[in-house]
């Protein structure tokens, strides 16, 4: 089993510190002044509307895009020197549906590093087959991307992720082009890794932040944490947009959770 | 078939052009798999239409400054690296827009060419054997630029091919993992560059990027995996050019024209048939 699946994280250590961060595209501040940090073990929600900041941040944190101002270490480096203790987990539907690779080929992904030349070890192989177990997939190892569902796509890119032996877990809108049917089996496994490592998922699925948050991380140029559960007054204020809020309260009355409906 | 082996015993070009066919097809079948796998056709189109650009200068550089040493296959090859390396580096450094590169790239390293070629004093020059491809016209010298030029794209492949897999599904991921998807992109596109400067002999500027597409976008219909369909687009390349080099011989038509059009009548066969699915 890989080290980092094999025991539950005492939380205790600062996985991301984050202060006083700002970042702009040309004239236009994305983010401003932002500070939180992530202590090990916490599952952290991030949510906001659109191009309230959500995906930079994601990108910063990954290393992709550099801060104009303020520090952010993960594990006490630099997001890029810590890039390999990070697994992350992108949006399945991004992918070329018909490219020819199996499931445990993308999670071998995992175990790729500049100095490899070759094919892969055994050891490697043996830790993307435990990352599949994980996930419960690992009978889909020799099973072609293209004909995997939504839900189990997603889950080899977790599988991916976890291949990595991470500590930190980004995952960029987990639940986006799953069905209903298949989400249920998916936050099971979510719920799984939350008690095992430190989570930071980017999402718009309020349900989803409600069953896997210990704390919500609210974006749009500046960040507000709040503790859960969210009102209905805390959602109408974060989703000031209103389109969105409208689309979650529809999505949540059909579940039959009215916390956030208008009574009025 | 009788007269193609009485040929084979009797016609020392007879020899290179199956030879050179047969080690050309493991490249094609190799590096097609990713050309269609990635979906940069139309960069392999641009380079190979640039390729005569390099060829027309090395004419032109040879016979107006007398340097021998510079070939047209030198130049096809200086030609197609340029190239992809321009179409890798602007896409990647400037964001721009792809398609428009590729179309300049296309034109202007064709035009070049034919200016060069134009310019050149002397006899001359067979333009149609470098437009439409002539194996039967293989020398001893093509046979060992071949050869090397095929053991550096098999070689290359064999030693990067989990992270050339990776740069093609997601390179963004690659990247993360510490893999310069830059280097791995410009490689391939290199390695792309190198094949077309081989596929220049067989079918030519025009005829080549077909049989370098059609035989891996066939064998994607019935095979799932990366190497599956590299095994398959293989056997097939080395079927059609074996195929082609007979019937050409014995109905005297142009060997890369044959070629070209039983890939595409076995391609469009492959749509009467399903897609292989687990």
């Amino acid at each position: 089993m890989p080290p980092a699946l094999k025991e539950p994280l005492p939380a205790c250590e600062t996985i991301v510190e984050c202060s006083n961060l700002s970042f702009r595209y040309g004239k236009t501040w994305v983010l401003e002044d932002v500070s939180f940090s992530v202590p090990k073990g916490e599952s952290l929600c991030v949510i906001g509307p659109n191009g309230g900041g959500k995906s930079t941040l994601l990108k910063l944190l990954l290393g992709l895009e550099e801060a104009e101002r303020g520090s952010l270490k993960i594990l006490g480096k630099s997001p890029e020197k810590a890039r390999s203790k990070i697994g992350y987990v992108p949006q399945a539907m991004r992918f070329d549906p018909l490219f020819p690779i199996t499931a445990l080929d993308i999670v071998l992904m995992g175990r790729l590093d500049r100095l490899r030349i070759g094919g892969f070890s055994k050891n490697c192989k043996a830790i993307a087959l435990e990352a599949l177990a994980e996930v419960e997939m690992a009978d889909t190892a020799k099973r072609a991307f293209a004909d995997l569902s939504g839900g189990q796509r997603q889950r080899v890119m977790i599988a991916r992720a976890l291949a990595c032996e991470p500590e930190l877990l980004l995952l960029d809108e987990p639940t986006a082009n799953i069905d209903l049917s298949i989400e249920e089996q998916f936050i099971e496994t979510l719920q799984k890794l939350r008690k095992k490592m430190t989570i930071m998922m980017v999402t718009h699925d309020l349900d989803l932040v409600s069953l896997l948050g210990d704390s919500v991380l609210c974006v749009n140029r500046r960040i507000h944490r709040h503790s859960l559960p969210l009102s209905g007054d805390t959602i109408r204020e974060i989703y000031s947009g209103g389109r969105r809020i409208e689309h979650d309260q529809r999505a949540r009355h059909n579940h039959g959770d009215h916390s956030a409906c208008d009574h009025d | 078939m009788t007269e193609l082996f009485d040929a084979l015993e009797n016609f020392s070009f007879m020899r290179y052009a199956l030879f050179v066919g047969i080690l050309s097809s493991f490249t094609f079948g190799v590096v097609g798999t990713f050309i269609v796998t990635r979906r940069i056709s139309y960069i392999a189109a641009a380079i190979s239409h640039s390729i005569l650009g390099g060829i027309g200068a090395s004419i032109y550089f040879n016979r107006v400054y007398g340097l021998e040493w510079l070939t047209p296959m030198l130049g096809a090859i200086a030609a197609a690296l340029i190239s992809a390396g321009v179409i890798g580096w602007v896409t990647l450094k400037f964001k721009e827009r792809e398609d428009t590169i590729i179309a300049a790239i296309w034109t202007c390293g064709m035009t070049a060419g034919l200016l060069f070629i134009h310019y050149a004093p002397g006899q001359a020059v067979n333009l149609e054997s470098y437009i439409f491809g002539d194996i039967l016209l293989t020398s001893w010298s093509d046979v060992i630029a071949t050869v090397i030029l095929a053991v550096l794209v098999l070689g290359l492949v064999g030693l990067f091919y989990h992270k050339l897999v990776a740069v093609c599904f997601d390179e963004e991921f690659t990247s993360l993992r510490g893999v310069s998807s830059k280097l791995y992109y410009f490689l391939l596109l290199g390695i792309v560059g190198i094949c077309m400067v081989l596929l220049v002999r067989v079918a030519g500027i025009v005829l080549s990027i077909a049989l370098i597409v059609l035989p891996a976008a066939t064998a994607s219909r019935f095979a799932n995996r990366l190497w599956s369909i590299m095994i398959l687009a293989v056997i097939l390349s080395v079927i059609y050019n074996i195929g082609g080099l007979a019937f050409s011989f014995q109905m005297s038509v142009p060997t890369g024209f044959f070629i070209v059009v039983t890939a595409g009548v076995v391609y469009a066969l492959s749509f009467c048939f399903k897609r292989r699915k687990n």
